[in-house]
């Protein structure tokens, strides 16, 4: 606790030093721009959140678990202790600076209201925003979009790889940029005299050629930012950096030289563990190692611009409890949502724990779903990107206002 | 347009000219071509020209009377490891005894070097696919191996699946594609790529003679799949209840690992000793006490499903139609599926005469695969290597063989359309309109030797003609498109075309 205060008060004070020169101009730079910025991590495919945020204090646990639990903290490449209850899977370490400077919290026993162990449904449903209905044309971040005051960018909204997801469908516009190691190279398209030829066959109002000019301000503005000399300096030497930490650095980047980014969005795939999941090591700790250092990338990569970001991770159901007949689990139900950033009151695990005893489960296998998975992301878009009842209500229609025992996750 | 097209049609009635100016009937065939071919191509044209459109309808749903031209089968021919079975796949590529022995342990290069090897299986299979869509005759049956591909899908980067998934392709889909349903199902359930994927090889009955550590008790994830996404449909009306006990009857369905070791001798094996041979209820039906037999009982309850009628009738319809078919048409395919015992053949027949099918033309938008194939077809040219095209369908999203989820490749508009797709894909058609991309060999040794063995040995450099292109392509080219190509330098002509919206649609 003291040590946590020395640590507020010491950054306050370092902050406050430089806030004139330094700061001064990056504020004066954001009175036309944005105040605040909202990136989300989807894992598709059911991250096992009991083996990410481990219920290490349950004897539960270890009797459903016996060949892929984490290990209790203290026991030789155990979980990570976070609050005498729950620990990290050690593969998160790079995680835990930010988790001790109280910028990283975690909810517990989130979930879906829909009962769906469709992979497809329920992704379906955490991107539309409206679990149980699969009918509703548009996704919530891009209904968030619409929300947002201010003039439009090309590139106030992003997603990172070569499709669009369904959490941006709708009216507004999105860019999507593949934000892989050569993402910026040269390309033939980029040539005045060619583009110019196909501008005019994608000048009107239909939706290609909505999405060719949305794609070539995109691209323009992306070039701009990553051949900057900066850029170039960073580079220098250095190979491109592959895989989630690589992406995660380039989509800060974008994000710092493009003051107008105000919300990303970006999804890994390979969390589907029915078979050998293993446990401290092995398929699910190499994914959650390469997750851990790109999200540690993202915040280094973000500079100042981490104090006004908030990052979540979200999935789009929890796995079973109990481990299957081959070393995995298979679809369960509740899960964890991460989220971290300079506004998140961190270093606390939120949510209310249902208990993994027989009675405790939901249908007798799952972890049980405490919170609504729309509340916290409610409670970020109303707190941290400042819309008002009115908006969330288009963003998140039919939400429920009983919150149960989730209280606010960010300061202010 | 629509009105330009139907006054110039009346004119041409009532003056009575030749049938060989009719843009109405050009436009059609052009239609037919991009719906249930891989696009178009001058040749293809012509020979619908001289037939007519329900005879070429009729021939290509009868696939095994199109013969395919040796210029084809040479360069499948160089492709040996399409040859080998599931089996001799394993023993020749997958992880050799040296390597499983416990007590030698493999080096890393002993690993990297058999990944490699299995890695030459995956681009064989690429160029065999990516050959066959561009030049073989029967192109119904190449699109619906592409569709039936995606509807089963498996994910070559999916451990030993790089070694099995053309073999998937070759064995368990292209010879059902416009056969039985029943038989499809059936030729996946037990293909070792699909066993493997989707870990039923791994399920095991609780308390069964070989049940221990990781084979110790039932794996869900082929049950639930096999009813959600291959056969009755997330709405189906199955229940958690019925994941576990599809699970249980189909326990002891894996590999036989005799036939992996050998070479020979069937991939497949029901193993008795992991399966539960108990009587069991299944969506309402009993199950007797049983074998391998309880899970063909299953397979063939599945098959037989009204949902499963209405779920494949909708993907159908969605592929070859619109992205929102119909739901009398759906309705129609999926009561035809139901009194031909789910004929395929007979389903497509039904849809291709529709009139739904018929006046839905440009309603599609070309999926990245279709896309990057219907502009080689379209320029008519031999490739000198199919990597190029294989690396712009990755860059587009959509790596062949890679789709990581069961569900499959989609074929929506609304997954493939985005900024960054039409920026890809209008760089793309530069650099085939310009001849970069046709006339491009790899650099690398081994695909060097896939490509002497395979490709045409005609040194010429491949040229786009525009002239012929827009020739081709005329009747399904909006005026917009066409003032906009006249506009343009002679050389962008080319290329303004193959990247044209009207040509990104089908």
């Amino acid at each position: 606790m003291l040590r946590r205060d020395f640590v507020r008060l010491a950054g306050g004070a370092a902050l406050g030093a430089i806030a004139s020169p330094v700061l001064g101009p990056i504020w004066a730079a954001r009175a036309d721009g944005p105040p605040a910025r909202l990136i989300v991590v989807m894992l598709r495919g059911a991250v096992d959140g009991l083996n990410v945020v481990v219920p290490y204090a349950e004897a539960a646990y270890y009797e459903a678990r016996s060949t892929i639990a984490i290990q209790r903290p203290g026991t030789d490449n155990g979980a990570l202790d976070l609050d005498g209850h729950f620990g990290l899977h050690p593969a998160l370490q790079p995680l835990m600076a930010m988790w001790n400077d109280e910028k990283l919290a975690f909810i517990h026993a989130a979930g879906s209201p829909d009962p769906s162990r469709s992979h497809f449904d329920a992704q379906l449903f955490m991107e539309n925003g409206t679990p149980g209905r699969s009918t509703t044309p548009d996704g919530w971040m891009d209904r968030l979009l619409a929300a947002l005051p201010g003039p439009r960018s090309p590139t106030e909204a992003v997603s990172v790889g070569p499709t669009l997801p369904y959490i941006f469908k709708g009216p507004v516009a999105v860019a999507n940029l593949p934000l892989g190691p050569k993402a910026a190279a040269p390309m033939v398209i980029d040539r005045p005299e060619i583009a110019s030829a196909f501008d005019k066959l994608y000048d009107g109002n239909d939706k290609q050629s909505e999405a060719y000019r949305q794609g070539r301000a995109a691209r323009t503005q992306l070039v701009a930012d990553m051949s900057s000399e900066e850029q170039r300096m960073a580079d220098n030497g250095a190979p491109p950096a592959e895989g989630f930490p690589g992406i995660a650095a380039r989509l800060a980047r974008l994000v710092s030289q493009d003051k107008h980014v105000r919300l990303a969005f970006v999804s890994l795939g390979g969390w589907d563990t029915h078979a050998r999941q293993g446990n401290d090591k092995g398929q699910l700790a190499g994914r959650l190692k390469a997750l851990g250092e790109g999200l540690v990338a993202l915040q280094q990569s973000l500079g100042q611009d981490w104090s006004d970001t908030v990052l979540a991770v979200i999935s789009e159901f929890g796995r079973t409890v109990h481990e299957n007949g081959n070393g995995g689990t298979d679809h369960g139900h509740g899960n964890v949502i991460w989220v971290m950033g300079g506004p998140v009151k961190g270093g606390k695990v939120y949510g209310q724990w249902p208990g993994l005893a027989a009675a405790q489960l939901y249908q007798q296998r799952d972890l049980a779903v405490t919170t609504d998975f729309r509340h916290p992301l409610a409670n970020i878009v109303e707190k941290h990107l400042r819309l008002d009842d009115k908006a969330l209500a288009k963003i998140f229609p039919d939400m429920p206002s009983a919150r149960g025992d989730f209280t606010d996750i960010l300061a202010g | 347009m629509l009105h330009r097209v139907f006054i110039i049609f009346w004119i041409c009635f009532f003056a009575a000219v030749p049938a060989r100016a009719d843009p109405a009937l050009d436009r059609q065939i052009i239609h037919v071509l991009n719906r249930i071919t891989l696009g178009p191509t001058a040749e293809a044209v012509a020979h619908v020209k001289a037939i007519g459109i329900d005879r070429y309808v009729d021939e290509q749903l009868d696939p095994a009377s199109l013969p395919e031209p040796t210029a084809l089968t040479d360069r499948l021919a160089a492709l040996d490891t399409q040859e080998l079975s599931a089996a001799q796949l394993f023993a020749k590529y997958g992880p050799q005894p040296s390597e499983t022995m416990a007590s030698a342990k493999p080096t890393q290069e002993m690993i990297d070097a058999r990944i490699k090897r299995a890695e030459s299986i995956l681009e064989q299979a690429r160029a065999a696919r990516v050959y066959r869509a561009l030049y073989s005759p029967r192109q119904l049956q190449e699109a619906m191996v592409d569709f039936w591909f995606n509807h089963f899908n498996v994910n070559a980067y999916n451990g030993f699946d790089m070694l099995w998934v053309g073999n998937f392709e070759n064995e368990a889909i292209r010879p059902h594609v416009l056969g039985k349903f029943r038989d499809l199902l059936l030729a996946t359930a037990q293909h070792p790529a699909m066993l493997y994927y989707l870990d039923n090889q791994d399920s095991t009955a609780p308390g069964s003679p070989s049940a221990a550590r990781l084979f110790s008790d039932i794996n869900e994830n082929y049950a639930r799949e096999l009813m959600e996404l291959h056969t009755l449909g997330v709405d189906g009306g199955y229940t958690q209840k019925d994941v576990d006990t599809l699970a249980m009857i189909l326990t002891g369905w894996g590999f036989n690992y005799d036939a992996l070791t050998t070479g020979s001798g069937s991939a497949f094996a029901f193993i008795a000793s992991r399966h539960d041979p108990s009587p069991k209820v299944f969506l309402g039906h009993t199950i007797a006490p049983g074998g391998e037999e309880q899970g063909i009982a299953a397979i063939d309850i599945l098959a037989k499903s009204p949902a499963t009628a209405h779920h494949i009738a909708f993907e159908l319809a969605q592929y070859f139609v619109a992205d929102k078919p119909a739901a009398a048409l759906v309705d129609r395919l999926a009561a035809e599926f139901l009194a031909t015992g789910g004929d395929i053949k007979a389903v497509m027949k039904a849809l291709l005469t529709s009139t739904e099918f018929r006046d839905s033309a440009g309603q599609k938008y070309k999926t990245p695969y279709q896309y990057v194939l219907s502009a080689v077809r379209a320029t008519g040219s031999k490739i000198k290597s199919p990597t190029p095209f294989l690396g712009t369908m990755a860059q587009l999203g959509m790596p062949l063989y890679l789709c990581p989820t069961p569900d499959g490749y989609k074929n929506t508009q609304d997954a493939w359309l985005s900024p960054d797709a039409m920026t890809t894909r209008t760089n793309f058609a530069v650099l085939v309109g310009g001849g970069a991309l046709l006339n491009y060999v790899p650099p690398d040794e081994q695909e060097a030797r896939i490509v002497a063995a395979s490709a045409a040995p005609d040194a010429r450099p491949i040229t786009v003609s525009a002239k012929a292109l827009q020739t081709l392509l005329d009747p399904i080219l909006t005026d917009h498109t066409r003032a906009a190509i006249a506009q343009s330098p002679a050389a962008m002509k080319a290329a303004l075309i193959l990247g044209s919206p009207d040509f990104m649609r089908r």
